[in-house]
This record gives structure tokens, C-alpha cells and sequence, in this order.
């Protein structure tokens, strides 16, 4: 009898999935099966989507979803006295509360938006009547163009200085330098929970508390992390939070901001109209309460009407099973890379420190054509500055391939991804 | 290669890419320059130009792109040398018109080069701009020159 029990085992130096991932043997593909994209092709190759961070696939459940409220309920919402009309409110005003539900919070402190670009304007904005000239607005290094230029725009208008939270070559934040650069007139600390490039994940408990012993608000960019790490509102000790639902697994057009109740109260509305008023006159309007002051017009009902498909599945899944499955996932990409050679890898060389996410560069084959030479392979990963140019300014590239993952993805989509590299490396002839 | 790929990483595209021309730096001052970005993926390049006599003698680009960018570069380098500033307007408009076009034809008379080959990149709308980035910095340069003021920023973004 021979045994096979190594066999089994994660190879050496791979992170392997703990008992709890249930169906994770050498970390098996998560509910892969629901996701009806994935069984396409593209160039003649199975598709392997390595493209989660810049939008997840979405769940059959999901995309039934939608296409059923257009089927059967669609009305627009919170005026129609008929029947179809109530159906499609209480579908939009159910998403919110299981959107609560998600985070922690009660469903009235959150707000429903386009998506986080729009929450971050609506923050952004929301606070700029309140802000004077001088008050400082700190923003790390490490941004999303989302959650940079909306306080770029705001320091220019009202006169506000912006200061700078810088990474350290390690990929993290240089928290040694926030003391200095939180000051008595810090009026906001805007950062990411988790980064787009880099993967670090922030400790935003941390730094929200040393922002509030200074009595500034913390907005939280937590695109990168709802739906894949578990946390809740009140754990990041944040007054803003905002996310979109198409990085969850949900369907695109509609994001979230969450927010304190006292904070919400804050905000002044951005954008004005039917549905965020209370009473109007010829030459006057009141504001109706939080959350609806902040949702003028009509909002993408059919896309809240799905998004709860989405949080039930990473519900059913559990994020505690999910965070594990992109740990592992990580961990064996970033060991894969490295034994690759000659790739530069970006951000923390621990998985457990990271989102679901490995950005690399290669200095033979630039980011584009590593991209389009992987495509012709089936392989859809992300090159380019994924919205953070100050961030690669100061990693000193212009642009970076990037591996990001979801629960469908597993281990031979990162040896399909290697295999890849060396496909393009041979095209270069390297 | 599969899908293509041989036919958007022609062998004379791979040969500028690894040897580009026009690397080094001009022999004295530039009478022209400009730079050039594709704010869409980040891709940056600056374009010297040395003119005398009323024709372009030399050019020196400093390409941070892809491989498609760096060999339009380099293509460019080795095709500006010796024409008039209004021979290359003329070369520089053919170009973007063949790779607009379905058959992507330069006509001969314009002694196109490797630029034939390049036009192949047509087919692969999204590198479209990446080889059209240094053409449209070379007509930034060349409108600056002509009216005597530093060049505005190109971009790929119009």
C-alpha cells in the first residue's frame, strides 16, 4: 500500500484552506457552477477571469433577478399608488435593508447611489458647505482615482489644503506619519479599505480612531472589501462608508454609502429634484429625511431589486469561508509569480495582509501586451494604472498587470495565468 | 501565435520594440518638441525633433509604452528623417486614415517604411491609440514649431 496523504496536501510554501472551507480540497472553485458566464469562451480557450476587482461576474440568481422585476413588477418607485408601483418600492427599500443588514446598520443610514464614484461626489460634496478655507482634508497615497479627485475638486473650491498619507515601500500605509499630519483644522481622513494595486488591506479601526481623537470624519472606500472580507460598519469605526454592488457579486449601476447617523445629518444634498423633498413652492423646497434627501430622482431599481441574489449567495458561501478561499488563492498566486522570476511584485508578501488581488510587472513585456497576449489565452486580467496614478508614480511604473480574484476562481486559474506569462515572455523572446 | 496574435506582434514590430531607433539624444537643442500621453493606460512618450534647411534631420523619443507604442516610435524615428515638415503632416494624416480604414493601404508614393506593417494593429481596436500616440505628438511638435510656442500636451483623449 502506498500512501497518498502528501499528495493531498497543499504543495509546500502554499497557504492551504483550513477544514472549514468545506468542499476546498487544493481550494476547489466556490458555487463557480452558478455563474453562468464562466462557461464561455473566449479565443477558443475556456475563459479563465482573473478580473474581479474591477467587476465580479454575477450569479445566475442575479441576473434572474433583474430580468424578473423588469418581467413582473417594474414601476418607478415611492409614488406610484398602484399595485406595480408598490411591488417595485418595497423590492428597492428591501435591498437597502439587506444592504443593513450586510454591514450592520439599520437600512435608514444607507443611502442608495449610482454606484461608490457617486457616493465618494456625494461625500465629497455633501461636506464641502460645511468645510471653511484652511480646514485639512487628508487622503492617502494609495487612492482610487474615486476617492482622490473628488477632494482634489473640493480643496480647489473651498479653499482647502490637502495632505497626504504616504505608502511605504513595503506597499502599506506609513502610519508613523499620520500623527504628524493630523492637525486640530483635519476635518476628513478619506481612505481605501482595501488597496485596488496593491491588496493591502488598511487598518481603518486605527486610523478612524486617531482621526476622531482629532474630531475628523473618516470616509471609507470599501469597494475593494464589501463582499469579500468580513467586517461590519461599526468594526471599521468609519462615519462613511461606500461600496458598489458590482465588486459584490450584484449587478452594475448602483452603490451604496453608509454612513453614522449623525454624520448623515451632516451631508447636505448634492443633487436636487423630484424624490428627495419634502415640500416645494415656486420659490422654496425642504429636504425630506436621511437617507432620501440624497437620492433625487429615479434610481436603478431593477439593479437594487437583484443586488440582495448577490449578498445571499456570499451569505450562503459565508465571507468567513469566502476571505479564506482568496487568501489561499493569493497566497499561491504570489508563490507561483515569484518563482517565476523576474517579476516585480507589488504590496505585502502576505496573503492574510491582503484582498484578493496581485499586481505585478514584468520588465520585459509591458502591461498591455501581457494583457492582450493572456486574452488571446482565454485569460482576462487588468493592465494599466487601474485609476491610481499617484500610486504608480510612487511604485516608479506607469502601469501594472493585475490577478484579481473571486469565488469561483482556484488554483489552476493561477497556473493558467503562469503558463500565460510564459507564453508572452516567449512571444518576446525573452 | 494563435487568435491573431502573430499578426499584431508582426516580426518587424517585435525587432523595433526590441532595438527602437531614435533612442539617442539629438546632437544639439531641439527645434521642436512635444509630449504625448494615453491617459486611458498611462502610456507617456516625449518627441525632440531636429530641423534644418527646412526638413527634419533627426528625432529623439523617449517612449514609456507598449510594444506597439515603442515600435510606432520607433518607425516614426526612422521615417521623419529627411522629409519636409508638410511631407510628414501628409504621412502622419495617411496613417491615421489606414488605421480608420478596412483595408489599411498606404499608398507607395508616400515611401511608407515599416509603417505597412504596422497599419496590421487595426484589427485590435483597443491598441488603436497606442500606435496612433507618437503621430499625434509628432503633430503637436510640428504646430508649435510653426507658430514658435512650446507644444501642448498630446493625448490620445480628444
Amino acid at each position: 500500500m502506498t500512501s497518498r496523504g502528501d499528495f493531498l496536501r497543499a504543495p509546500a510554501g502554499v497557504e492551504p484552506c483550513d477544514g472549514q472551507a468545506g468542499d476546498c480540497s487544493r481550494c476547489g472553485r466556490i458555487f463557480s457552477e452558478r455563474f453562468p458566464l464562466l462557461e464561455r469562451q473566449v479565443n477558443g480557450r475556456p475563459l479563465v477571469y482573473l478580473d474581479s476587482a474591477a467587476t465580479t461576474q454575477k450569479p445566475g440568481a442575479v441576473i434572474a433577478a433583474e430580468a424578473r422585476y423588469y418581467r413582473e413588477h417594474n414601476a418607478n418607485v415611492h409614488r406610484g399608488m398602484h399595485t406595480l408601483g408598490v411591488e417595485a418600492t418595497d423590492l428597492y427599500e428591501a435591498c437597502r435593508s439587506r444592504v443593513g443588514r450586510f454591514l450592520g446598520v439599520p437600512g435608514e443610514r444607507v443611502v442608495v447611489t449610482r454606484g461608490a464614484t457617486s457616493a465618494l461626489n456625494l461625500v465629497a460634496g455633501g461636506l464641502g458647505s460645511s468645510l471653511k478655507p484652511g480646514d485639512e482634508i487628508i487622503v492617502t497615497e494609495m487612492e482610487h482615482h474615486a476617492n482622490l479627485v473628488p477632494w482634489i475638486e473640493l480643496a480647489r473650491r473651498e479653499g482647502l489644503v490637502l495632505r497626504h498619507l504616504p505608502v511605504t515601500a513595503d506597499g502599506e500605509l506609513d502610519l508613523e506619519r499620520l500623527p504628524q499630519l493630523l492637525t486640530p483644522r483635519t476635518r476628513v481622513v478619506a481612505l481605501t479599505h482595501v488597496s485596488n494595486v496593491l491588496g493591502t488591506i488598511n487598518p481603518v479601526a486605527e486610523i478612524a480612531a486617531a482621526a476622531h481623537r482629532r474630531g475628523a470624519l473618516v470616509v471609507v472606500d470599501a469597494a475593494q472589501s464589501v463582499g469579500h472580507l468580513p467586517f461590519t460598519f461599526a468594526e471599521l469605526g468609519a462615519d462613511f462608508l461606500v461600496f458598489s454592488a458590482h465588486k459584490a457579486y450584484g449587478p452594475m449601476g448602483l452603490g451604496f454609502l453608509v454612513g453614522g447617523a449623525e454624520a448623515l445629518e451632516r451631508l447636505q444634498p448634492v443633487e436636487f429634484g423630484g424624490e428627495m423633498i419634502e415640500t416645494v413652492t415656486m420659490d422654496s423646497a425642504t429636504w425630506a429625511a436621511v437617507p432620501y434627501r440624497f437620492e433625487a430622482g429615479t434610481p436603478n431599481v431593477g439593479a437594487a431589486a437583484a443586488f440582495p441574489a448577490a449578498l445571499d449567495t456570499i451569505d450562503e458561501a459565508t465571507l468567513q469561508r469566502l476571505r479564506q478561499h482568496e487568501i489561499s488563492l493569493t497566497g499561491y498566486a504570489l508563490e507561483r509569480l515569484e518563482r517565476l522570476g523576474g517579476l516585480t511584485i507589488f504590496g505585502p508578501r502576505d496573503a492574510a495582509q491582503r484582498g484578493g488581488l496581485v499586481s505585478f510587472h514584468d520588465p520585459m513585456v509591458h502591461p498591455h501586451d501581457m494583457a492582450q497576449l493572456l486574452d488571446s489565452q482565454g485569460i482576462a486580467v487588468r493592465a494599466g494604472h487601474h485609476c491610481a496614478q499617484p500610486l504608480h508614480r510612487r511604485l516608479g511604473v506607469v502601469a501594472t498587470s493585475r490577478a484579481s480574484f473571486g469565488m469561483y476562481n482556484s488554483h489552476d486559474d493561477i497556473d493558467a495565468l503562469v503558463d500565460g506569462i510564459g507564453y508572452a515572455r516567449s512571444v518576446f523572446g525573452a | 501565435m494563435n487568435t491573431g496574435m502573430d499578426e499584431l506582434y508582426r516580426e518587424v514590430i517585435l525587432d523595433h520594440h526590441r532595438s527602437p531607433r531614435g533612442r539617442e539624444p539629438l546632437p544639439g537643442p531641439a527645434d521642436a518638441r512635444a509630449e504625448g500621453k494615453n491617459p486611458s493606460c498611462g502610456d507617456e512618450l516625449v518627441l525632440e525633433l531636429a530641423c534644418a534647411g527646412g526638413a527634419i534631420t533627426g528625432a529623439h523619443v523617449e517612449c514609456h509604452g507598449c510594444a506597439i507604442a515603442t515600435a510606432s516610435s520607433s518607425i516614426l524615428a526612422e521615417l521623419v528623417a529627411g522629409r519636409t515638415p508638410e511631407q510628414v503632416r501628409v504621412l502622419a494624416e495617411a496613417f491615421r486614415t489606414a488605421m480608420h480604414s478596412a483595408d489599411g493601404v498606404l499608398a507607395d508614393d508616400l515611401d511608407p517604411g515599416d509603417l505597412e506593417v504596422l497599419t496590421g494593429v487595426r484589427k485590435f481596436p483597443a491598441r488603436v491609440k497606442c500606435a496612433l500616440l507618437p503621430w499625434i505628438t509628432l503633430l503637436s511638435a510640428l504646430d508649435a514649431e510653426g507658430e514658435g510656442k512650446p507644444a501642448a500636451p498630446a493625448t490620445t483623449e480628444a
